[in-house]
Protein backbone atom coordinates (compact mmCIF):
# COMPACT_ATOMS: atom_id res chain seq x y z
CA UNK A 1 0.00 0.00 0.00
CA UNK A 2 1.55 3.24 -1.13
CA UNK A 3 -0.53 6.19 -0.11
CA UNK A 4 0.86 9.60 0.79
CA UNK A 5 -1.13 11.27 3.47
CA UNK A 6 -1.55 14.99 2.98
CA UNK A 7 -3.88 16.39 5.57
CA UNK A 8 -3.31 19.95 4.40
CA UNK A 9 -5.86 19.35 1.60
CA UNK A 10 -8.51 19.90 4.25
CA UNK A 11 -7.67 23.55 4.79
CA UNK A 12 -5.61 24.69 1.81
CA UNK A 13 -7.42 26.58 -0.95
CA UNK A 14 -11.19 26.43 -0.96
CA UNK A 15 -11.60 23.05 0.69
CA UNK A 16 -11.84 24.36 4.23
CA UNK A 17 -14.66 26.68 3.25
CA UNK A 18 -16.40 23.79 1.47
CA UNK A 19 -16.39 21.71 4.62
CA UNK A 20 -17.83 24.60 6.63
CA UNK A 21 -20.52 25.26 4.00
CA UNK A 22 -21.39 21.56 3.94
CA UNK A 23 -21.62 21.45 7.71
CA UNK A 24 -23.91 24.48 7.81
CA UNK A 25 -26.06 23.08 5.00
CA UNK A 26 -26.41 19.75 6.79
CA UNK A 27 -27.52 21.56 9.94
CA UNK A 28 -29.99 23.76 8.05
CA UNK A 29 -31.45 20.83 6.17
CA UNK A 30 -31.70 18.68 9.29
CA UNK A 31 -33.24 21.34 11.51
CA UNK A 32 -35.84 22.44 8.98
CA UNK A 33 -36.88 18.92 8.06
CA UNK A 34 -36.82 17.92 11.74
CA UNK A 35 -39.38 20.65 12.48
CA UNK A 36 -41.54 19.41 9.62
CA UNK A 37 -41.13 15.78 10.74
CA UNK A 38 -42.00 16.53 14.37
CA UNK A 39 -45.08 18.52 13.32
CA UNK A 40 -46.31 15.77 11.00
CA UNK A 41 -45.32 13.06 13.47
CA UNK A 42 -47.14 14.61 16.40
CA UNK A 43 -50.24 15.22 14.36
CA UNK A 44 -50.43 11.79 12.74
CA UNK A 45 -49.23 9.98 15.87
CA UNK A 46 -51.98 11.57 17.94
CA UNK A 47 -54.57 11.02 15.22
CA UNK A 48 -53.78 7.30 15.14
CA UNK A 49 -55.04 6.93 18.70
CA UNK A 50 -58.23 9.05 18.58
CA UNK A 51 -61.64 7.37 18.74
CA UNK A 52 -62.64 8.30 15.14
CA UNK A 53 -62.13 5.45 12.67
CA UNK A 54 -61.85 7.50 9.47
CA UNK A 55 -59.23 9.88 10.92
CA UNK A 56 -57.28 6.94 12.30
CA UNK A 57 -57.37 5.24 8.94
CA UNK A 58 -56.01 8.30 7.11
CA UNK A 59 -53.17 8.72 9.58
CA UNK A 60 -52.33 5.01 9.33
CA UNK A 61 -52.22 5.23 5.56
CA UNK A 62 -49.78 8.15 5.72
CA UNK A 63 -47.49 6.37 8.18
CA UNK A 64 -47.48 2.94 6.54
CA UNK A 65 -47.02 4.28 3.03
CA UNK A 66 -44.18 6.71 3.66
CA UNK A 67 -42.34 4.60 6.22
CA UNK A 68 -42.05 1.51 4.03
CA UNK A 69 -40.40 3.08 0.99
CA UNK A 70 -36.68 4.00 0.84
CA UNK A 71 -35.78 7.62 1.52
CA UNK A 72 -33.77 7.74 -1.70
CA UNK A 73 -36.90 6.96 -3.73
CA UNK A 74 -38.72 9.77 -1.92
CA UNK A 75 -35.86 12.14 -2.71
CA UNK A 76 -36.20 11.41 -6.44
CA UNK A 77 -39.96 11.45 -6.18
CA UNK A 78 -40.14 14.93 -4.65
CA UNK A 79 -37.34 16.43 -6.69
CA UNK A 80 -38.04 15.01 -10.16
CA UNK A 81 -41.67 13.95 -9.87
CA UNK A 82 -43.64 16.38 -7.74
CA UNK A 83 -41.82 19.51 -8.89
CA UNK A 84 -43.01 18.86 -12.47
CA UNK A 85 -46.64 18.77 -11.35
CA UNK A 86 -46.54 22.26 -9.86
CA UNK A 87 -47.83 25.27 -11.84
CA UNK A 88 -45.27 26.97 -14.06
CA UNK A 89 -44.84 30.03 -11.81
CA UNK A 90 -44.15 27.90 -8.77
CA UNK A 91 -41.68 25.81 -10.78
CA UNK A 92 -39.77 28.88 -11.96
CA UNK A 93 -39.59 30.25 -8.44
CA UNK A 94 -38.42 26.90 -7.07
CA UNK A 95 -35.66 26.42 -9.60
CA UNK A 96 -34.41 29.93 -8.84
CA UNK A 97 -34.41 29.27 -5.11
CA UNK A 98 -32.74 25.89 -4.77
CA UNK A 99 -35.42 23.36 -5.69
CA UNK A 100 -33.17 20.49 -4.59
CA UNK A 101 -32.98 21.92 -1.08
CA UNK A 102 -36.76 22.18 -0.70
CA UNK A 103 -37.27 18.76 -2.22
CA UNK A 104 -34.75 17.41 0.29
CA UNK A 105 -36.61 19.07 3.16
CA UNK A 106 -39.92 17.60 1.98
CA UNK A 107 -38.47 14.12 1.48
CA UNK A 108 -36.69 14.03 4.84
CA UNK A 109 -39.53 15.70 6.73
CA UNK A 110 -42.35 13.57 5.36
CA UNK A 111 -40.40 10.30 5.59
CA UNK A 112 -39.19 10.88 9.13
CA UNK A 113 -42.56 12.34 10.11
CA UNK A 114 -44.00 8.89 9.49
CA UNK A 115 -41.27 7.30 11.59
CA UNK A 116 -41.57 9.80 14.45
CA UNK A 117 -45.32 9.25 14.32
CA UNK A 118 -44.77 5.63 15.37
CA UNK A 119 -42.63 6.76 18.30
CA UNK A 120 -45.28 9.22 19.45
CA UNK A 121 -48.06 6.69 19.04
CA UNK A 122 -46.25 4.17 21.23
CA UNK A 123 -45.69 6.94 23.78
CA UNK A 124 -49.39 7.79 23.84
CA UNK A 125 -50.35 4.13 24.10
CA UNK A 126 -48.05 3.65 27.09
CA UNK A 127 -50.02 6.25 29.06
CA UNK A 128 -52.46 4.55 31.46
CA UNK A 129 -56.06 4.45 30.29
CA UNK A 130 -57.13 6.23 33.48
CA UNK A 131 -55.46 9.44 32.29
CA UNK A 132 -57.80 9.57 29.31
CA UNK A 133 -60.77 8.86 31.54
CA UNK A 134 -59.71 11.47 34.09
CA UNK A 135 -59.36 14.05 31.31
CA UNK A 136 -62.80 13.23 29.95
CA UNK A 137 -64.38 13.33 33.41
CA UNK A 138 -63.10 16.86 34.03
CA UNK A 139 -65.10 17.92 30.99
CA UNK A 140 -62.26 18.33 28.46
CA UNK A 141 -63.01 17.59 24.81
CA UNK A 142 -60.86 15.02 22.95
CA UNK A 143 -58.78 17.80 21.38
CA UNK A 144 -58.28 19.55 24.72
CA UNK A 145 -57.31 16.40 26.57
CA UNK A 146 -54.70 15.63 23.89
CA UNK A 147 -53.28 19.17 24.00
CA UNK A 148 -53.14 19.63 27.75
CA UNK A 149 -52.74 16.14 29.20
CA UNK A 150 -51.88 13.32 26.83
CA UNK A 151 -49.30 14.91 24.50
CA UNK A 152 -47.26 16.70 27.22
CA UNK A 153 -46.91 13.44 29.13
CA UNK A 154 -46.21 11.40 25.99
CA UNK A 155 -43.52 13.83 24.80
CA UNK A 156 -41.66 13.45 28.07
CA UNK A 157 -41.89 9.67 27.90
CA UNK A 158 -40.52 9.32 24.38
CA UNK A 159 -37.35 11.38 24.67
CA UNK A 160 -34.93 8.41 24.25
CA UNK A 161 -36.53 6.86 21.12
CA UNK A 162 -37.26 10.32 19.69
CA UNK A 163 -33.58 11.24 20.09
CA UNK A 164 -32.65 8.07 18.25
CA UNK A 165 -35.02 8.94 15.43
CA UNK A 166 -33.76 12.54 15.26
CA UNK A 167 -30.19 11.25 14.92
CA UNK A 168 -31.39 8.98 12.13
CA UNK A 169 -32.76 12.07 10.40
CA UNK A 170 -29.43 13.85 10.82
CA UNK A 171 -27.53 10.92 9.34
CA UNK A 172 -30.10 10.39 6.58
CA UNK A 173 -29.73 14.03 5.48
CA UNK A 174 -26.63 12.71 3.68
CA UNK A 175 -28.93 10.99 1.17
CA UNK A 176 -29.81 14.48 -0.12
CA UNK A 177 -26.49 14.51 -1.95
CA UNK A 178 -28.12 12.33 -4.62
CA UNK A 179 -30.33 15.22 -5.73
CA UNK A 180 -27.48 17.71 -5.51
CA UNK A 181 -27.93 19.40 -2.15
CA UNK A 182 -24.46 20.67 -1.19
CA UNK A 183 -24.44 19.21 2.33
CA UNK A 184 -21.54 17.66 4.20
CA UNK A 185 -21.24 14.36 2.34
CA UNK A 186 -21.57 16.17 -0.98
CA UNK A 187 -18.72 18.52 -0.04
CA UNK A 188 -16.63 15.61 1.19
CA UNK A 189 -17.01 13.98 -2.20
CA UNK A 190 -16.22 17.24 -3.92
CA UNK A 191 -12.96 17.56 -2.00
CA UNK A 192 -12.17 13.99 -2.99
CA UNK A 193 -12.88 14.78 -6.63
CA UNK A 194 -10.72 17.91 -6.68
CA UNK A 195 -7.76 16.68 -4.64
CA UNK A 196 -7.93 12.88 -5.12
CA UNK A 197 -7.34 12.55 -1.39
CA UNK A 198 -10.19 10.21 -0.47
CA UNK A 199 -8.86 9.13 2.89
CA UNK A 200 -8.43 12.63 4.31
CA UNK A 201 -11.72 13.97 2.95
CA UNK A 202 -13.76 11.03 4.20
CA UNK A 203 -12.06 11.15 7.59
CA UNK A 204 -13.00 14.80 7.98
CA UNK A 205 -16.62 14.20 6.99
CA UNK A 206 -16.93 11.10 9.18
CA UNK A 207 -15.49 12.87 12.22
CA UNK A 208 -17.87 15.81 11.83
CA UNK A 209 -20.86 13.44 11.68
CA UNK A 210 -19.59 11.48 14.68
CA UNK A 211 -19.05 14.59 16.79
CA UNK A 212 -22.43 15.98 15.79
CA UNK A 213 -24.23 12.75 16.70
CA UNK A 214 -22.38 12.31 20.00
CA UNK A 215 -23.07 15.94 20.94
CA UNK A 216 -26.80 15.61 20.25
CA UNK A 217 -26.93 12.33 22.18
CA UNK A 218 -25.09 13.93 25.12
CA UNK A 219 -27.40 16.95 25.27
CA UNK A 220 -30.50 14.80 24.94
CA UNK A 221 -29.38 12.50 27.75
CA UNK A 222 -29.32 15.56 30.04
CA UNK A 223 -32.70 16.73 28.76
CA UNK A 224 -34.07 13.26 29.41
CA UNK A 225 -32.88 13.32 33.03
CA UNK A 226 -34.23 16.83 33.51
CA UNK A 227 -37.72 16.03 32.21
CA UNK A 228 -38.10 12.45 33.42
CA UNK A 229 -41.42 11.63 35.05
CA UNK A 230 -40.21 9.74 38.14
CA UNK A 231 -42.49 6.69 38.28
CA UNK A 232 -43.02 6.20 34.54
CA UNK A 233 -39.49 6.58 33.18
CA UNK A 234 -38.15 4.10 35.71
CA UNK A 235 -40.70 1.55 34.58
CA UNK A 236 -40.07 1.97 30.88
CA UNK A 237 -36.27 1.96 31.12
CA UNK A 238 -36.41 -1.20 33.23
CA UNK A 239 -38.31 -2.79 30.39
CA UNK A 240 -35.69 -1.88 27.82
CA UNK A 241 -32.52 -2.96 29.60
CA UNK B 1 -50.43 10.06 -15.54
CA UNK B 2 -49.19 7.81 -18.30
CA UNK B 3 -48.90 4.23 -17.16
CA UNK B 4 -47.68 3.09 -20.57
CA UNK B 5 -44.14 3.82 -19.45
CA UNK B 6 -44.52 1.25 -16.68
CA UNK B 7 -45.92 -1.52 -18.88
CA UNK B 8 -43.29 -0.88 -21.58
CA UNK B 9 -40.40 -1.15 -19.14
CA UNK B 10 -41.94 -3.61 -16.72
CA UNK B 11 -39.60 -6.50 -17.48
CA UNK B 12 -36.50 -4.31 -17.20
CA UNK B 13 -37.59 -2.83 -13.88
CA UNK B 14 -38.64 -6.10 -12.29
CA UNK B 15 -36.21 -8.64 -13.74
CA UNK B 16 -33.12 -6.46 -14.01
CA UNK B 17 -33.77 -3.99 -11.22
CA UNK B 18 -35.53 -6.02 -8.60
CA UNK B 19 -34.40 -9.61 -9.18
CA UNK B 20 -31.08 -8.99 -10.91
CA UNK B 21 -31.65 -11.18 -13.97
CA UNK B 22 -30.31 -9.48 -17.07
CA UNK B 23 -27.34 -7.82 -18.72
CA UNK B 24 -26.16 -5.86 -15.68
CA UNK B 25 -24.89 -7.24 -12.42
CA UNK B 26 -27.59 -5.92 -10.16
CA UNK B 27 -30.84 -6.56 -8.41
CA UNK B 28 -32.26 -5.35 -5.15
CA UNK B 29 -32.97 -8.85 -3.85
CA UNK B 30 -29.57 -10.17 -4.88
CA UNK B 31 -28.02 -7.57 -2.61
CA UNK B 32 -30.60 -7.51 0.19
CA UNK B 33 -30.83 -11.24 0.94
CA UNK B 34 -27.09 -11.97 1.42
CA UNK B 35 -26.68 -8.64 3.25
CA UNK B 36 -29.40 -9.59 5.74
CA UNK B 37 -28.00 -13.08 6.35
CA UNK B 38 -24.34 -12.07 6.65
CA UNK B 39 -25.18 -8.94 8.61
CA UNK B 40 -27.17 -10.97 11.11
CA UNK B 41 -24.34 -13.49 11.57
CA UNK B 42 -21.81 -10.71 12.17
CA UNK B 43 -24.37 -8.97 14.38
CA UNK B 44 -24.64 -12.03 16.66
CA UNK B 45 -20.88 -11.93 17.22
CA UNK B 46 -20.94 -8.17 17.86
CA UNK B 47 -23.82 -8.57 20.31
CA UNK B 48 -22.09 -11.42 22.16
CA UNK B 49 -18.88 -9.37 22.11
CA UNK B 50 -20.60 -6.47 23.83
CA UNK B 51 -21.75 -8.80 26.62
CA UNK B 52 -18.37 -10.48 27.03
CA UNK B 53 -16.65 -10.02 30.36
CA UNK B 54 -13.20 -9.65 28.84
CA UNK B 55 -12.30 -6.04 28.20
CA UNK B 56 -10.33 -7.02 25.09
CA UNK B 57 -13.55 -8.20 23.47
CA UNK B 58 -16.00 -5.81 25.07
CA UNK B 59 -14.30 -2.50 24.27
CA UNK B 60 -13.67 -3.10 20.55
CA UNK B 61 -17.25 -4.31 20.12
CA UNK B 62 -18.58 -1.19 21.87
CA UNK B 63 -16.41 1.13 19.79
CA UNK B 64 -17.51 -0.69 16.64
CA UNK B 65 -21.19 -0.21 17.48
CA UNK B 66 -20.88 3.42 18.59
CA UNK B 67 -18.81 4.32 15.54
CA UNK B 68 -21.08 2.86 12.91
CA UNK B 69 -24.22 4.12 14.61
CA UNK B 70 -22.85 7.66 14.52
CA UNK B 71 -22.02 7.74 10.81
CA UNK B 72 -24.38 7.89 7.82
CA UNK B 73 -24.58 4.78 5.63
CA UNK B 74 -23.77 6.88 2.55
CA UNK B 75 -20.47 7.79 4.20
CA UNK B 76 -19.67 4.12 4.91
CA UNK B 77 -20.42 3.17 1.30
CA UNK B 78 -18.04 5.89 0.10
CA UNK B 79 -15.38 4.70 2.54
CA UNK B 80 -15.43 1.22 1.05
CA UNK B 81 -15.76 2.56 -2.47
CA UNK B 82 -12.64 4.74 -2.21
CA UNK B 83 -10.53 2.90 0.33
CA UNK B 84 -10.68 -0.69 -0.91
CA UNK B 85 -8.88 0.16 -4.20
CA UNK B 86 -6.13 1.93 -2.22
CA UNK B 87 -5.74 -0.95 0.22
CA UNK B 88 -5.70 -3.87 -2.18
CA UNK B 89 -4.44 -2.05 -5.26
CA UNK B 90 -7.33 -2.87 -7.59
CA UNK B 91 -10.96 -1.84 -7.65
CA UNK B 92 -13.70 -4.29 -6.78
CA UNK B 93 -17.07 -4.54 -8.53
CA UNK B 94 -19.92 -2.45 -7.12
CA UNK B 95 -21.65 -5.55 -5.84
CA UNK B 96 -18.84 -6.56 -3.47
CA UNK B 97 -18.34 -3.00 -2.26
CA UNK B 98 -22.03 -2.49 -1.55
CA UNK B 99 -22.41 -5.89 0.12
CA UNK B 100 -19.38 -5.31 2.39
CA UNK B 101 -20.59 -1.84 3.34
CA UNK B 102 -24.10 -3.06 4.19
CA UNK B 103 -22.91 -6.06 6.22
CA UNK B 104 -20.41 -4.00 8.22
CA UNK B 105 -22.84 -1.13 8.79
CA UNK B 106 -25.94 -3.12 9.65
CA UNK B 107 -24.06 -5.51 11.94
CA UNK B 108 -23.68 -2.62 14.39
CA UNK B 109 -27.45 -2.11 14.58
CA UNK B 110 -28.23 -5.84 14.57
CA UNK B 111 -25.61 -6.36 17.29
CA UNK B 112 -27.46 -3.97 19.58
CA UNK B 113 -30.70 -5.86 18.97
CA UNK B 114 -29.00 -9.17 19.76
CA UNK B 115 -27.55 -7.72 22.95
CA UNK B 116 -30.92 -6.34 24.09
CA UNK B 117 -32.54 -9.69 23.27
CA UNK B 118 -30.03 -11.65 25.33
CA UNK B 119 -30.37 -9.23 28.22
CA UNK B 120 -34.14 -9.63 28.13
CA UNK B 121 -33.87 -13.32 29.11
CA UNK B 122 -34.68 -13.55 32.84
CA UNK B 123 -31.72 -14.08 35.13
CA UNK B 124 -33.42 -17.14 36.65
CA UNK B 125 -33.11 -18.98 33.32
CA UNK B 126 -29.33 -18.57 33.38
CA UNK B 127 -29.15 -19.68 37.00
CA UNK B 128 -31.35 -22.69 36.29
CA UNK B 129 -29.16 -23.65 33.33
CA UNK B 130 -26.02 -23.42 35.46
CA UNK B 131 -27.72 -25.42 38.20
CA UNK B 132 -28.44 -28.29 35.81
CA UNK B 133 -24.73 -28.38 35.01
CA UNK B 134 -24.70 -26.98 31.48
CA UNK B 135 -21.45 -25.44 30.27
CA UNK B 136 -21.47 -21.75 29.31
CA UNK B 137 -21.54 -22.60 25.62
CA UNK B 138 -24.40 -25.08 25.93
CA UNK B 139 -26.34 -22.72 28.18
CA UNK B 140 -26.10 -20.03 25.51
CA UNK B 141 -27.04 -22.41 22.72
CA UNK B 142 -29.91 -24.32 24.31
CA UNK B 143 -31.34 -21.95 26.91
CA UNK B 144 -30.50 -18.30 26.35
CA UNK B 145 -30.30 -17.82 22.58
CA UNK B 146 -33.59 -19.56 21.68
CA UNK B 147 -35.49 -17.37 24.14
CA UNK B 148 -33.53 -14.28 23.19
CA UNK B 149 -34.25 -14.87 19.51
CA UNK B 150 -37.98 -14.93 20.19
CA UNK B 151 -37.80 -11.62 22.05
CA UNK B 152 -35.72 -10.10 19.27
CA UNK B 153 -38.07 -10.89 16.39
CA UNK B 154 -40.00 -7.59 16.24
CA UNK B 155 -36.90 -5.39 16.40
CA UNK B 156 -34.99 -7.73 14.10
CA UNK B 157 -37.60 -7.66 11.36
CA UNK B 158 -37.85 -3.87 11.62
CA UNK B 159 -34.10 -3.69 11.07
CA UNK B 160 -34.27 -6.14 8.16
CA UNK B 161 -36.85 -3.88 6.55
CA UNK B 162 -34.57 -0.88 7.12
CA UNK B 163 -31.72 -2.81 5.49
CA UNK B 164 -33.93 -3.80 2.57
CA UNK B 165 -34.83 -0.15 1.99
CA UNK B 166 -31.23 0.95 2.47
CA UNK B 167 -30.09 -1.22 -0.43
CA UNK B 168 -31.45 1.54 -2.67
CA UNK B 169 -28.37 3.55 -1.65
CA UNK B 170 -26.16 1.11 -3.56
CA UNK B 171 -27.34 2.93 -6.68
CA UNK B 172 -25.12 5.86 -5.65
CA UNK B 173 -22.01 3.92 -6.62
CA UNK B 174 -23.66 2.64 -9.79
CA UNK B 175 -25.08 -0.71 -8.72
CA UNK B 176 -28.13 -1.45 -10.87
CA UNK B 177 -30.84 -2.09 -8.32
CA UNK B 178 -34.52 -1.17 -8.60
CA UNK B 179 -33.87 2.52 -7.95
CA UNK B 180 -31.05 2.70 -10.49
CA UNK B 181 -33.17 0.82 -13.03
CA UNK B 182 -35.91 3.42 -12.61
CA UNK B 183 -33.31 6.17 -13.06
CA UNK B 184 -32.07 4.54 -16.27
CA UNK B 185 -35.58 4.27 -17.66
CA UNK B 186 -36.37 7.83 -16.56
CA UNK B 187 -33.32 9.21 -18.37
CA UNK B 188 -34.80 7.87 -21.59
CA UNK B 189 -38.51 8.44 -21.02
CA UNK B 190 -38.60 11.47 -18.66
CA UNK B 191 -41.62 10.29 -16.70
CA UNK B 192 -40.33 10.67 -13.14
CA UNK B 193 -43.67 10.87 -11.34
CA UNK B 194 -45.00 7.57 -12.65
CA UNK B 195 -41.70 5.70 -12.44
CA UNK B 196 -40.74 6.69 -8.92
CA UNK B 197 -44.26 6.13 -7.68
CA UNK B 198 -44.19 2.67 -9.26
CA UNK B 199 -40.97 1.62 -7.57
CA UNK B 200 -42.26 3.16 -4.33
CA UNK B 201 -45.20 0.77 -4.55
CA UNK B 202 -42.88 -2.20 -5.19
CA UNK B 203 -40.71 -1.33 -2.18
CA UNK B 204 -43.84 -0.76 -0.14
CA UNK B 205 -45.31 -4.17 -1.00
CA UNK B 206 -42.12 -5.93 0.13
CA UNK B 207 -41.62 -3.92 3.32
CA UNK B 208 -45.23 -4.07 4.37
CA UNK B 209 -45.41 -7.78 3.54
CA UNK B 210 -42.36 -8.43 5.71
CA UNK B 211 -43.85 -6.54 8.64
CA UNK B 212 -47.14 -8.45 8.34
CA UNK B 213 -45.31 -11.78 8.27
CA UNK B 214 -43.35 -10.71 11.34
CA UNK B 215 -46.51 -9.89 13.22
CA UNK B 216 -47.94 -13.32 12.47
CA UNK B 217 -44.71 -15.06 13.42
CA UNK B 218 -44.63 -13.10 16.66
CA UNK B 219 -48.13 -14.22 17.57
CA UNK B 220 -47.35 -17.84 16.81
CA UNK B 221 -44.15 -17.82 18.85
CA UNK B 222 -45.63 -15.89 21.78
CA UNK B 223 -45.23 -17.74 25.08
CA UNK B 224 -48.37 -19.68 25.88
CA UNK B 225 -49.47 -20.00 22.24
CA UNK B 226 -49.97 -23.54 20.99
Amino acid sequence: MTYNFDWSVLWSGQTGAWLVFGFVKTLQLSVLSWLLAVGLGMLSGALRTVPFALVRWCATFYVEFFRNVPLLVWMFFWYFGVSLLLPQIAQDWLFDHGAEYWAGVCALGVYHGARISEVIRSGIQSIPKTQFEAAASTGLSVAQSYCYIILPVALRLIIPPATNESLNLLKNSSVALTIGVAELTFQTRQIETYTAKAFEALTAGTLIYLILCLAVAFVMARVERRYAIPGMIAKSSAGIS
Amino acid sequence: MDLQVITNNFTFLIFQGFLGIGGFVGGTLRLAVPAIILGFILGIFIGLGRLARSRWVNYPATIYVEFFRGVPLVMVIFWFWFIIPVLIGKSLPEYSVALTAFVVFEAAYLGEIVRAGIQSVPRGQVEAAIATGLSHQRMMRYVVLPQALRNMIPALVTQFIVLFKDTSLASIIGYVDLTKAAQIVNNREIRPFELYLFIAVIYWLCSYGMSRCARRLEQRLAPGAA
